[in-house]
């Protein structure tokens, strides 16, 4: 190849067209093509998302990508969320703050899910980069509220502090005074998460009065009712915002001063919070109902009529998240109205009971796919379902890409029939051509396993639970599908066959969770010498696997494909199978 | 449809090269309740005669299961309390000496009994039986917890119900320091 090529072109304009790509798949594409484009993609690389933390680290990062302005970085396995990840399993953030704080001073928005941050982490980040601007810790923990004080007094154009459903040490409300008189940049703020009874309401009422541009706001549970108005009223901006508790005391004057302030927002279109609604007060909202596409009302402990009665109100509706109290009778009002919905979300008011304390089956479910063609995303909390209402589903809705289904008690059968439910589901993988995201329950076999590696070909990221029979379900499952990159099973008869004879599709895949299955410690052994691009983690917290014959099945096993090789911050009750550190125990 | 994987086609397996792979049975761990103690049959009783010897007579959730993240559980309970902790759902646990805290849900547990060896379990330590007049004297641990109140109080000295309402974090100590408090 000649050094210079009469048709090649200045570093200067390929800079300047790649910086029109933005998806990271394009520019790890744009970086393969040769050695020149591979060094001139890297120096012009703004953002990063690394899917798993341990997949990498910090100083291969820093190495590759030399001048990084937005980072974005997942933490612990999905599981997480269901308890099932024991505390101090991993996931900090510590070392990769440290890391950049010399590497990137440049550094404006650092996007956290399932990490642990601490107040030391959220310290560094106000200390160490100028020009910060984003912080979003989404399902985090491990900090409290000295923490952000730190993040809103040093950070001078701070845009954006989302801390969405992550876990607070409320000490106390005051760190929101600590945003500077000369701080007006705020964008975006969501303290929802935030338990404290002392939110310093005066503080975030100053703040929001002198933050033109916020669009984005979503309160407490302890700010009240009474206090929205006043909040509205210095920022009728707003796109999105989320109330605090949504009960007082029914008073004229109160009411009509908040419907006033609602109607005043010309711009909103999304609701949450909601917290302990109030049914008459939901009025309020009817002025701003038909612009609205969003709504939370995933906390709202309101019955099925008073549900109807606003959704009827909302026709725009696209995304609607709501407790089962909403019943069949509410979906189907909904699929009569709210005929541009994509994403539904219904969540059990009772998940620990035996018997219905609603009636929200399948039918419900059905309503909408029959009233919503363009329901794309699906998330259905309930207590029975059958093979028919999921053919029918799939039937209607052939554009879902997520589907995540949740018959609460396990191994339910169809109740019509009481055969599995692998026919259902199997219409839902062959119908819906573009699914990304699956999550089964109920009573399934082999077979269902069969229908989704054959059909699921798009398939990204798949939940299952109490299903199968054998081996073959897993290894229809990673010998199918041929997108799947996040898998998580537990309590499945999935053993040591299906994950050695497709150990190498796990080297194509984010990571692979497995608990309370059949796997044998021998065969994670086995997994973790011959794979060495895979970081194989038994987490045991009873006692080391190898003080049980290798025959014996591991409590928990979490695979994930690494460049970093394993892991230094274990606890003692995770084991690599790395041979490497094998040595050195 | 294969119903054989054809293992020895692949190049991993377990076992000396050359053998065939032993057959190796299921080995129940001990004390492990296998999914058909934990699990009813169908879908609504509640009763004792689904367990055996070694599980705790009524039904007992299944940990991580309905899948709905802890936050939203917390949300459906007490209204007004404090997300964490106020009305004893997920509590903190930590152990004299161990340095990582759990966090347990205390709605899982119907009895003192019941979360008692639930802690023996999780933490590998015995804590044996309470008694209104000696509390745990005679174990290596008693278990502890504060209440609303910011009181650190003797696990068992108040009904279970109270307990779970008030109850706002767990410490597991050892026992020599635990005779301060109780009824002793």
């Amino acid at each position: 190849m000649q050094k210079e090529m009469a048709y090649s072109f200045p570093d200067e304009v390929l800079k300047h067209v790649f910086s029109f790509i933005q998806s990271d798949k394009d520019r790890n594409a744009v970086s393969l093509v040769c050695k020149s484009w591979y060094e001139i993609e890297r120096w012009c690389r703004r953002k990063v998302f690394i899917g798993n933390c341990y997949a990498v680290s910090p100083r291969m990062v820093i190495r590759r990508f030399p001048e990084v302005r937005s980072i974005e970085l997942k933490g612990k396995p999905h599981f997480a969320d269901f308890n099932l990840v024991p505390d101090g399993w991993g996931g900090y953030v510590l070392q990769w703050i440290a890391e950049m704080a010399g590497a990137y001073p440049w550094l404006g928005e650092i996007r956290l899910k399932r990490m642990v941050v601490t107040d030391e982490s959220l310290e560094l980040i106000a200390k160490s980069f100028k020009n910060f601007k984003v912080l979003v810790l989404f399902s985090c923990e491990g900090f409290s509220t000295d923490g952000l004080a730190a993040i809103a007094a040093s950070c001078k154009n701070l845009r954006e502090l989302d801390l969405r459903e992550s876990e607070v040490d409320d000490l106390s409300g005051h760190w929101l005074a600590q945003f500077p008189e000369t701080c007006t940049s705020l964008v975006s703020l969501n303290i929802s998460c935030l338990g404290s009874d002392e939110v310093s309401f005066s503080a975030l009422e100053r703040l929001v009065d002198r933050c033109p541009n916020l669009r984005s706001l979503q309160l407490n549970r302890a700010v009240t009712l009474d206090k929205i108005a006043n909040i509205l009223r210095r920022a009728p901006q707003l796109v999105d915002f989320g109330t605090g508790n949504y009960a007082a005391e029914l008073q004229p004057d109160v009411f009509s001063n908040l419907a006033g302030a609602f109607s005043s927002c010309k711009e909103l279109k999304s609701l949450s919070g909601f917290w302990d609604v109030v049914p008459a007060y939901l009025p309020a909202l009817y002025s701003i109902c038909p612009r609205l596409t969003s709504l939370n009302l995933s906390y709202a402990t309101i019955q099925s009529p008073d549900l109807i009665k606003l959704v009827s109100h909302c026709p725009r509706l696209q995304r609607l998240l709501v407790l089962d109290y909403v019943e069949d009778s509410g979906l189907e009002e909904l699929a009569s109205s709210c005929k541009d919905l994509q994403e539904l979300r219904v969540f059990p008011s009772d998940p620990f009971g035996v018997e219905p304390n609603v009636s929200l089956t399948e039918q419900g479910l059905v309503a909408v796919s029959l009233g919503c063609p363009k329901l794309q995303s699906v998330l259905y909390f309930c207590r029975r379902m059958s093979n028919a209402a999921l053919v029918t589903i799939a039937q209607n809705c052939p554009n879902l890409t997520r589907f995540r289904l949740c018959i609460i008690e396990p191994k339910t059968p169809d109740y019509l029939t009481l055969d599995p439910l692998d026919a259902g589901f199997g219409a839902i993988v062959e119908h819906c051509k573009d699914l990304r995201r699956l999550s089964l329950s109920g009573l399934l076999t082999d077979h269902v396993f069969e229908y989704i590696g054959t059909y699921g070909k798009k398939l990204e990221m798949l939940s299952v639970a109490f299903a199968g029979d054998s081996d073959l379900g897993l290894h229809h499952v990673l010998s199918g599908c041929e997108s799947l990159r996040k898998l998580e099973i537990r309590d499945c008869p999935f053993g040591d066959k299906a994950l050695l004879a497709n150990a190498a599709k796990l080297e194509t895949m984010r990571s692979l969770w497995m608990s309370s299955c059949a796997v044998s410690f021998g065969a994670c052994k086995l997994l973790g010498q011959k794979m060495p691009k895979l970081n194989v983690e038994v987490i045991d917290e009873t006692e080391p696997p190898d003080s049980r014959p290798e025959s014996y099945p591991v409590d928990k096993l979490y695979i994930y494909k690494s460049v970093a090789g394993p892991r230094f911050d274990m606890p003692p009750f995770v084991w690599s199978m790395d041979e490497a550190v094998k040595i050195l125990h | 449809m294969e119903n054989d994987l054809n293992l020895k086609a692949t190049e991993l397996r377990l076992g000396l090269p050359g053998s065939d792979e032993p057959e190796r049975q299921m080995i129940p761990r001990p004390n492990k309740r296998t999914l058909s103690d934990i699990v009813s049959e169908g879908s609504t009783s509640t009763t004792e005669e689904d367990h055996q010897d070694t599980a705790p007579p009524a039904k007992v959730q299944i940990v991580g299961w309905p899948p709905v993240r802890s936050y939203r559980k917390n949300c459906l309970q007490g209204k007004k309390d404090e997300v964490e902790g106020g009305t004893g759902m997920y509590v903190k646990v930590s152990v004299d000496g161990a340095p990582y805290l759990r966090k347990i849900d205390l709605k899982v547990y119907r009895s003192y009994p019941q979360l008692l060896l639930a802690l023996e379990n999780m933490f590998k330590l015995t804590i044996g039986a309470y008694s209104e007049r000696e509390g745990y004297n005679g174990s290596d641990y008693a278990p502890t917890y504060e209440d609303r109140d910011g009181d650190w109080m003797l696990v068992g000295d108040v009904p279970w119900e109270m307990f779970i309402s008030s109850c706002k974090r767990l410490r597991i100590m050892k026992g020599s320091e635990a005779r301060g408090l109780g009824c002793v």
